[in-house]
């Protein structure tokens, strides 16, 4: 009690602090005295490249994806169902790759078993819907919410993501419709578990609880490698995901399409929407990254980019929400890093009135040059070496490219190498070139 | 009065649009002329796109609005509608991806600048692009993709048309999300164009349109 009081009362940079000594002491067993030493030497030198301060050097976070699945022979397909080749493939790359500031987890690799248990029908994947040797998973737009159920979402989000959205994505979830809500639970129950009886209703648990266990599998699979990754002295640099409202409305509920016109047709239903959104994303970001070591929050944005929307829209429609779950967050001493898939030279403007230090911008295809000016004095820049080279092209043509970027972004810190999106395929050599880079290009 | 509808439909007063329809319905007015008016009006609206006066919510919010009236006008209609077209383009995007954001912006883009646009649709594999080559005798093909899995799709999509012995009859263009001029190299396409703005001049260009 008196330890959530004081946690109350501290600055939002205190949090953080906090946070990041956290970071900087996992609960791991070190391999070594030297793998110790390392993880603290990485995970202080991103911390001070978040702060815009000067680290030793430029770090670099490695674009990987799921790169260690095709590195070690593997797909996505066999490691979303194969939790010991996910394993091995993991650790292949782990103890091949050599000298990295940070490791990617197996973490964003879905668990395939769990998501057919369940009849999952938002995604696609190698082998479920797309071809078996694609290398990603892709979501499938739809209007899974509709034009007339804004104000199911707004009055009671949970019962309609209980009764109407899970029944539309999920197949084996179709019975939970007849599912009353559960504050009808009340006095003594009489009727109130009636519904549960139902031979449709039962199996519908019964999946769930079968993505349940399949879960339990595959997170052991995941943290197995993870915390291996880290007593070798690998941080890592992701402790959850988020999003913005307007993409989590626009992504996967109302859709690209949709959510458009109803910035022509609906426009207040859909702020209104917006606001119940950023309330729920704070919560359920805060809750996910709990007191875990790392206090980065990664949030992949989408329907803001340059190109989607004018600039008066975006204010409208995309930032406030976003701005609001971006300040509670830093306010509870997480630090969003801000993943803008696309680019974002109009919203430079905007966006610059963030507090110094408060989050980091991941940029994919933005002008680094124009980002640095505007932003650079206050926040970190993470990027961007375009995807496209990073598989296309040659280790010397990538180490060029990075010097360049180092030499453009690098002055006054404040500066993480990265791509500009990940990578799942190529030759592991062009990612040694970025390590190279920074060790050669990147000394403070 | 004609020019009401044009410039209604490009400022996007939809219920100005639908009354107006209405009126010159009911006047007796000849349907094609209306649907005339809604087509230079579409043309409005993508110049603004693509003068950055315009995005992507107004080019959904305008095409819905070109249905309803389309819609309203059909049951008048006593001949099929004959669209003046300045050339044909087959596209979709490729194998192994199923986003079409981008693909449909410049589907729109071509259809407003006169071109007939077949479109494939999502996850399109190789040879479905060369039948539909074959079948309409396009002289452009346009591949879209958003994620990293395209490269290799444009690639062999390529080689496709080369395999069908095709690849000097037509021009190549592709776009989207990941994809640039490194991209266009690797797949071995006649251009890459950044945007749909890019995808009509190049469409134009090659069928020596202006």
């Amino acid at each position: 009690m008196n330890m959530e009081k004081k946690w109350a009362d501290l600055s939002w940079e205190e949090k953080r602090e906090e946070r990041f000594k956290t970071w900087l002491t996992p609960e791991v067993t070190f391999s070594s005295p030297e793998a110790e030493k390392l993880y603290k030497e990485r995970v202080t030198r991103f911390i001070r490249a978040f702060q815009v301060e000067k680290p030793d050097r430029v770090p670099c976070i490695l674009p990987a994806g799921n790169f260690a699945a095709y590195y070690a022979g593997a797909d996505l397909r066999t490691v979303m169902y194969d939790y010991d080749e996910l394993k091995r493939t993991w650790r292949k790359f782990l103890y091949e790759f050599g000298d990295s500031d940070m490791f990617f987890g197996p973490g964003m690799v879905p668990p395939g078993k769990a998501l057919e248990a369940v009849d999952f029908k938002l995604y696609k994947w190698p082998g479920h819907g797309i071809s078996g040797n694609t290398t990603s998973y892709q979501c499938v737009e739809g209007e899974y919410m509709k034009a007339d159920e804004y104000d199911a979402l707004i009055k009671d989000p949970t019962n309609f993501w209980l009764r109407i959205y899970m029944p539309r994505v999920f197949g084996a979830f179709e019975p939970l419709r007849y599912i009353p809500p559960f504050t009808t639970i009340e006095e003594i129950a009489i009727m109130s578990f009636v519904p549960y009886g139902r031979p449709d209703v039962q199996a519908a648990f019964e999946a769930l609880l079968e993505a349940g266990r399949e879960s339990m599998k595959w997170m052991s699979a995941v943290m197995e490698v993870s915390q291996e990754a880290m007593g070798l002295g690998f941080p890592g640099v992701m402790g959850g995901l988020s999003k913005a409202p307007f993409d989590t409305l626009g992504d996967t509920l109302r859709g690209t399409r949709a959510i458009m016109m109803d910035m022509f047709q609906r426009p207040d239903k859909l702020l209104e929407a917006l606001e119940k959104i950023a309330l729920l994303t704070i919560d359920s970001t805060i809750s996910s990254v709990g007191d875990a070591g790392m206090p980065m929050v990664i949030m992949p944005l989408h329907k803001g980019a340059d190109g989607f929307m004018s600039e008066k829209q975006y204010e409208t429609f995309y930032w406030p929400t976003f701005k609001k779950v971006i300040m509670a967050l830093v306010n509870e001493g997480i630090m969003p890093i801000l993943f803008a898939e696309g680019s974002y030279n109009t919203r430079l403007d905007i966006i610059k009135e963030l507090p110094k230090t408060s989050v980091a911008w991941w940029l994919d295809q933005t002008d680094m040059a124009k980002a640095k000016e505007v932003l650079g004095d206050n926040v970190c820049l993470i990027g961007n070496v375009p995807t496209s080279l990073l598989m296309t092209g040659t280790p010397q043509e990538i180490k060029e490219h990075c010097r360049k970027l180092i030499e453009l972004c690098a002055p006054g810190g404040g500066y993480v190498l990265s791509g500009g999106a990940n990578i799942d395929k190529g030759n592991p050599d062009n990612l040694r070139a970025m390590m190279e880079a920074v060790k050669e290009y990147g000394v403070y | 009065m004609s020019g009401d509808l044009v410039n209604l439909l490009a400022d996007l007063k939809d219920k100005e649009v639908l009354e107006l329809v209405e009126q010159r319905l009911d006047a007796d007015e000849d349907p094609l002329k209306i649907l005339e008016d809604s087509r230079k009006g579409m043309e409005v609206v993508g110049k603004r796109f693509a003068d950055d006066e315009y995005f992507l919510p107004e080019l959904v919010f305008s095409g819905d609005l070109l249905k309803r009236v389309t819609e309203m006008v059909k049951p008048h209609l006593k001949q099929a509608v004959e669209t003046k077209r300045i050339g044909k383009v087959v596209i979709g995007t490729v194998s192994g991806d199923i986003h079409d954001i981008g693909l449909n912006i410049v589907i729109f883009m071509l259809d407003v600048n006169g071109f007939e646009v077949y479109n494939l649709g999502v996850d399109v594999p190789a040879d479905a692009f060369v039948n539909k080559m074959k079948e309409t005798g396009a002289p452009i093909l346009g591949l879209s993709g958003f994620l990293t899995p395209a490269f290799e799709a444009m690639k062999e999509t390529v080689e496709a048309v080369e395999a069908a012995g095709m690849r000097d009859k037509v021009k190549i263009m592709i776009g989207g999300g990941q994809l640039d001029e490194d991209v266009r190299k690797y797949a071995r396409a006649d251009a890459y164009g950044k945007n749909a703005m890019a995808a009509v001049a190049l469409a134009k260009g090659w069928i020596g349109a202006k």
